[in-house]
């Protein structure tokens, strides 16, 4: 079946350049609080993007998805600079954002949440039940609670419904920011597993802000490190099997 | 997909999650309900039908502004002036043009376009220029007000198109009222019978259509929009083109309200689209319950026969009321009297009623 073209294609991708950033400048007035970050994502990869608070994470994740324009830099998808792209825009050329916090609409149901995550293409009705169907499949709970108000779920089903919802529009990118946070442990290791699942089925590339080491282990193929708005180094597959060195990043 | 399929899939969306009633005892006591509108004439004096046609021009704009509002989340304060433009816009046409071959029919549309048109302006500079919250009331109600002033001072013989007079504040008047054409004679649709059964037909027609619309995916994402503009943004939407289409919809439903209102009483004045006319329609959407079509529709109807009845009894205190009305409906039943009612008896109003609380 068709149900993920994009995924499907980006898997065939595997090795080129999905998302880069050249000497990305960014704020909100007054100093800038991403001063010229510079990284790179391969299509297929699961890139953690670590550092301390304040060093501007999620900043940079707002960025990415367009909620704050560059001042400096740019930052390109598939090879084509998005520096002036609105974030609708970037939403339909298959960039998913998780906000933190998630921000599900609480006075819709589940499945009317997943329905307005259906953007990108307005196919047609067997397209959609086909999409739920599979999200279902992997967040089975959001099966059981469908009609069910979002506004009632636990934070860790927000969570697990904010991720299936952006996965309704087929990105070829996800941008998650800190998905662990306010969520109980065993959920959070439930959720990095169907993170890894579906970047191994569908090839997705998975961007994320942590903070929680275990998820960063879990997840995370490569890290980035970000200090003072720049990134300063780069932790490779092996030595995040290290706990200590990803702690010295980490710390406060 | 075969057209059968696709008939039962469009007629499906007359129920659905954003609104509410659904099942055969909904639709029963809808059939009820028209059945005993329809009868109604049968027992009643034709003159008092037509004059009972007054409480149903004024729905259709009521219904408008439950989409705008009560659906896209955006308050417009000054639907009246999509009412007051088809009125007079509806005059100046058949004025001009005369009631022969059916051009009443053809102004009507005419004018209901031209509040379309109207709206598609001023909206796109509302939407596309980021006004939300309470700005755009105010911006929606200075335009509204504007035009009353602007209509009030063109008595003078210098203002007229063609040979409609505008009047100022006297209101023009002198336009055809809807007329058919038909072999042997045309039939003219005074206050009687006949535009009592027009109205309502019109009224069954566009309640359905609005079920069918917000039941739709156009219609859940503008209820995703009112829960939380920059999520459904990053969803990938162009939130402004359905907030705009959204405006552009009601405010057509204000203009079809003004020009059944001006054919019905053969009038229109400035002052239909002044600051009480503008606060009306605002107050019969938020008492009924704006989020939902049912509760707008009756909601409408009922403040209307309680406004109709205390200009007629109370005079000038009508007003007053129903500035007190609007006040405790917000204080004491936000999501509007029916739903806060009805949940005393129903467990999946009361469902409903805790969504619109949160």
């Amino acid at each position: 079946m068709s149900g993920w073209p994009r995924s499907i294609w980006a898997k065939s991708m595997r090795k080129e350049v999905l998302l880069e950033t050249m000497g990305l400048w960014a704020g909100y007035g007054g100093k800038p609080v991403l001063q010229g970050v510079d990284l790179s994502v391969r299509a297929g990869e699961i890139v953690a993007v670590i550092g301390r608070n304040g060093v501007g994470k999620s900043t940079l994740m707002r960025s990415l998805i367009g909620l704050l324009p560059p001042q400096q830099g740019s930052v390109l998808f598939e090879g084509a600079e998005i520096n002036n792209l609105s974030a609708h825009k970037r939403a339909r050329l298959g960039i998913g954002y998780v906000p933190q916090g998630r921000d599900v609409f609480p006075r819709m149901s589940i499945y009317e949440n997943l329905l307005v995550g259906q953007s990108i293409d307005g196919s047609g009705k067997a397209d959609v039940k086909e999409r739920v169907d599979r999200i279902y499949g992997y967040f089975p709970i959001l099966k059981e609670r469908r009609d069910q108000r979002a506004g009632t779920l636990s934070g860790g089903q927000q969570q697990q419904l904010a991720i299936g919802r952006v996965l309704m529009g087929d990105p070829a990118l996800i941008l998650l920011d800190e998905p662990s946070e306010g969520i109980q442990p065993n959920i959070v290791q439930d959720i990095a597993r169907i993170m890894v699942e579906l970047n191994r089925d569908t090839g997705i590339t998975v961007v994320f802000v942590e903070q929680n080491l275990d998820m960063i282990r879990q997840m995370a193929q490569r890290c980035y490190v970000m200090d003072k708005g720049s990134v300063t180094a780069e932790i490779g597959k092996d030595a995040l099997e290290d706990r200590d060195t990803v702690r010295r990043y980490l710390a406060v | 997909m075969p057209r059968g399929n696709k008939t039962t899939s469009v007629l499906k969306l007359l129920e659905g999650p954003q609104t509410l009633g659904k099942g055969p005892g909904f639709w029963s006591g809808c059939a009820v309900v028209l059945a005993l509108a329809c009868a109604y004439p049968l027992f009643a004096d034709g003159y008092d039908v037509g004059n009972n046609v007054y409480f149903f021009n004024w729905v259709f704009m009521a219904l408008g502004l439950s989409l705008i509002w009560g659906y896209g989340g955006a308050l417009s304060f000054g639907q009246t002036a999509f009412f007051g433009v088809a009125g007079y816009a509806y005059g100046v046409f058949t004025i001009n043009l005369g009631d022969a071959y059916g051009l009443t029919l053809v102004s009507l549309v005419a004018a209901v376009g031209l509040s379309a048109l109207f709206a598609g302006v001023l909206g796109y500079f509302l939407f596309f220029g980021r006004i939300s919250g309470v700005f755009l009331g105010i911006v929606t109600l200075s335009v509204t007000l504007v035009l009353e002033r602007f209509m009030s001072q063109t008595a003078g013989p210098e203002w007229a198109i063609g040979s409609a007079r505008l009047n100022g504040f006297n209101g023009m008047g002198g336009m055809p009222s809807l007329t058919i054409p038909w072999f042997g004679a045309d039939i003219a649709l005074y206050p009687d019978v006949g535009l009592y059964y027009l109205t309502l037909a019109l009224l069954v027609v566009v309640y359905l259509a609005l079920r069918m619309l917000v039941n739709s995916r156009f219609g859940n994402v503008l209820v995703a929009i009112r829960e939380n503009p920059q999520r459904a943004e990053m969803l990938g939407y162009d939130i402004r083109r359905y907030q705009l289409v959204a405006f552009v919809i009601g405010s057509a439903l204000a203009g079809l309200s003004g020009v059944l209102y001006t054919a019905w009483g053969n009038y229109i004045t400035p002052s239909s689209m002044g600051m009480s006319a503008a606060a009306l329609p605002v107050v019969w959407v938020a008492v009924g319950g704006r989020s939902d079509l049912t509760t707008t529709l009756f909601g409408t109807l009922l403040v209307l026969a309680g406004f109709q009845y205390l200009t007629i009894y109370g005079s000038q205190y009508a007003l007053v009321v129903m500035g007190f009305l609007l006040v405790v409906t917000i204080l004491l039943a936000p999501s509007g009297i029916f739903i806060s009612l009805g949940s005393f008896f129903s467990r999946g109003l009361r469902r409903r009623q805790a969504r619109e609380s949160i």
